[in-house]
């Protein structure tokens, strides 16, 4: 039963665009995608290795970037490109992993937040790299040889099929030993190092893969709006990624989605909303309902919406519950 | 087990209703001659770009007012949908898609900032979609081939620059340093104005930046203290225009102070205080309307913008308030002309010529979207804590 209902829920969704003519709709759900690449990452960095990060938004900025330097002023294929948008942030994060990583908690944070503003601000000053405040136009679309990404359906079935193979990435990932030994650092770092556990490389490994999926829908995204500036990858931006993943619940794979999912829908019917019931108010007020959710959710569901409905949580990922209703 | 499955069949449902809204019959958007035309906007409402973006809302809405109580746009009334987007280039690409396809608008006004336009333009080149942008940055309508749908009404950066050095040459100025705040703004003044002094033969001796939160720039003054520089030119919006102006004074400098048009606004008057006195800036005709000679063409375009604007809210209208009135109006023009396809309306944009807007004279062509010359601005002095037009 439940199996085919997900095989149904599966088709449908892959069935949106020949029913969905608009591109509208369809630009969400390509958004909900990108982010979602970016929330399974931090996911995996916060919910299995028990790590914050308040610098995903630079990660994903230098995936943009990557993809925005290397295509227009190096003339690179549109594909090496993307690769390197993936490989370019998980270098950084291999670089900056090793003593950032030392750092426990609060002091972890605020060394991810630090490296995240020293991003923005590069973004901002290599004027000769990156355009400066200004950013880079002409950005080429995405092509597979023939296969050319300009509309937003082919877009929609490109960033889905990413997401796809992220989930069952992340689903071996939680299964095998490497999720295993995140796991255990979460609940206890110095249990998991008494148990032979190198906990330094784990949390790099977890950290690394964070950033390349955050680099890979950077590089997705600039090639969607194919303008970059600096100002989509600041430091509110990290915040809103750490807000999707607390809210759609930790170390699940649907958390994410359902994370992102919620924060965009949300603001997308606030856009409708709000000028009906308050013709004079700006969009600001919007941050208004996204504190009282938050608040919500942490008072009723502090281990996130997509716990709620699953069965009886295994052992393991009770204590998710416990260590975010702690950590946030 | 029974809420995992109702929590998929609500997913499922959620999809259909997706399904059933995003298959409601595509709207004809040259339908029958009562029905509404509807035209979008995006805005920068809120967010850092908000002291430009409100002027503009409330300018379009007065306008869409008073043009549907004339009786619309022959006949049928204008539907102005106006979104919101919080300053942010994500939300301006959902919103403009939003316009194309949920309000089958027929041409959209936005954004107000250069990074959020330029954000949209990819879009509304693939929808085949009139958009008039209402930013400064000549890159939202340059090239010119690649920006077949885009205008905008905002002087360029370009237009600004020449006149300042046509005006600095003219003083007998050749040598200049320049001050710019570190965002889009001062960048894009840099560029052009870099190119325009090398064209004109003046000399840069010396360039330096601030912060836009920065609270003292004494000491990038001091250093223009030791150049022979003649005149400071000075890239800024308040509060750190302000900041400047005063530092200037307090640090003892004394050669002509030159601002960018992006001051023009009673907040720089307001911070500055009497240090404002003596620079000078070149800027629309908005804000020295009253002083303008009966001659000049745009006179009574602006002192009737003025008045209305004053009369509905209680405040003194923005340069920025007349850009929007300039797109809105263009805009107006071109449906008159060639109906709501949108092709043909961006056809008859690039028709129009010496169209009297508040922000100039626009002469659109295919190679020029933007259409206004330097006779779109002057140079304004403050005397007393007052704009005075140089004559």
């Amino acid at each position: 039963m439940k199996s085919a209902l997900a095989v149904i829920f599966g088709l449908v969704f892959l069935a949106l665009p020949f029913f969905v003519k608009s591109n509208y709709f369809l630009s969400i759900f390509i958004v909900i995608g990108i982010y979602t690449l970016v929330v399974e990452g931090l996911g995996i960095l916060m919910g299995y290795a028990g790590q914050v990060s308040f610098g995903q938004a630079a990660f994903f900025g230098i995936g943009g970037y990557a993809v925005a330097i290397l295509t227009t002023r190096f003339h690179w294929g549109t594909v090496t490109a993307l690769v390197a948008a993936m490989v370019l942030p998980a270098v950084v994060a291999a670089l900056i992993g090793r003593p950032t990583l030392k750092l426990r908690e609060v002091y972890l944070a605020l060394a991810t937040l630090a490296f995240g503003l020293l991003v923005h601000t590069f973004f901002n000053e290599g004027r000769e790299l990156t355009g400066g405040p200004s950013g880079m136009t002409g950005i080429p679309y995405l092509a597979f040889g023939d296969l050319v990404f300009n509309r937003d359906f082919k877009f929609f079935y490109l960033v889905w099929a990413l997401v796809l193979l992220v989930f069952l990435g992340v689903r071996n990932l939680g299964r095998s030993r490497v999720g295993r030994a995140m796991r255990a650092i979460r609940e206890s770092e110095l249990a998991a190092e008494a148990n032979g556990i190198d906990t330094s490389l784990i949390k790099l490994q977890a950290f690394i893969f964070s950033a390349f999926l955050a680099g890979l829908a950077g590089g997705v995204y600039a090639y969607y709006v194919t303008f970059i500036s600096p100002s989509p990858f600041g430091f509110h931006m990290s915040i809103q990624f750490v807000l999707m993943a607390v809210i759609g619940g930790l170390g699940t794979i649907w958390g994410p989605v359902l994370g992102v999912g919620l924060v965009v829908a949300l603001s997308e019917v606030l856009k409708w909303l709000i000028p009906k019931l308050l013709p004079s108010a700006g969009g600001e007020y919007q941050i208004v309902f996204f504190g009282i959710i938050l608040i919500l959710v942490m008072i009723f569901k502090p281990e996130g919406l997509s716990h709620g409905w699953r069965r009886k949580a295994p052992a393991a990922e009770e204590g998710a519950g416990r260590l975010k209703a702690t950590a946030t | 087990m029974t809420k995992k499955i109702s929590l998929l069949l609500i997913c499922i449902a959620v999809l259909l209703a997706f399904v059933v809204t995003g298959c409601s019959p595509k709207q004809d958007t040259t339908a029958k001659s009562s029905e509404p035309i509807s035209i979008g906007a995006v805005l920068d409402i809120s967010g850092p770009a908000s002291s430009l973006g409100i002027p503009e809302r409330d300018t379009l809405l007065m306008l869409a007012d008073q043009l549907n109580a004339k009786g619309g746009i022959n006949g049928r009334p204008v539907k102005l949908t106006i979104l919101d987007n919080k300053s942010d280039e994500t939300e301006s690409v959902l919103a403009v898609k939003k316009l194309i396809d949920q309000e089958k608008v027929s041409a959209i006004i936005g954004c107000s900032a250069s990074g959020t336009s330029l954000a949209m333009v990819d879009t509304v080149t693939k929808e085949s979609v009139p958009m008039i942008s209402l930013a400064a940055s000549s890159k939202i309508v340059e090239p010119a081939s690649d920006r077949k749908w885009v205008f905008k009404t905002a002087q360029s950066d370009k237009t600004v620059t020449g006149k300042i050095i046509k005006y600095a040459k003219s003083k007998g100025i050749e040598r200049i340093a320049l001050l710019y705040m570190n965002n889009a703004y001062g960048d894009g003044g840099r560029q052009e104005l870099n190119k325009a002094a090398e064209a004109n033969g003046v000399k840069i001796v010396f360039q330096d930046k601030f912060e836009a939160t920065d609270k003292e720039m004494s000491a990038q003054l001091t250093k223009i203290k030791g150049t022979d520089a003649q005149a400071v030119v000075i890239w800024a919006i308040p509060p750190s225009a302000s900041i400047v102006t005063r530092n200037y004074k307090e640090i003892g400098l004394n050669i002509p102070m030159i601002h960018s048009h992006g001051i023009a606004n009673q907040s720089f008057l307001d911070l500055a205080g009497d240090k404002a006195n003596g620079i000078i800036l070149p800027v629309g005709k908005l804000i020295v309307a009253g002083q303008l000679p009966d001659t000049d063409p745009q006179k009574q375009t602006l002192v009737t913008y003025a008045k209305d604007y004053a009369a509905k809210y209680n405040t003194p209208p923005s340069a920025f308030g007349g850009h929007g009135a300039d797109g809105f109006n263009l805009l107006v023009q071109a449906i008159k002309e060639a109906g709501t396809d949108r092709g043909k309306i961006r056809d008859a944009l690039e028709k129009i010529k010496n169209f009297t807007g508040v922000s100039g004279v626009f002469n659109m062509s295919e190679q020029d979207h933007n259409g206004l010359d330097e006779s779109s601005m002057v140079m304004v002095e403050v005397k007393d804590g007052k704009w005075t037009l140089i004559k």
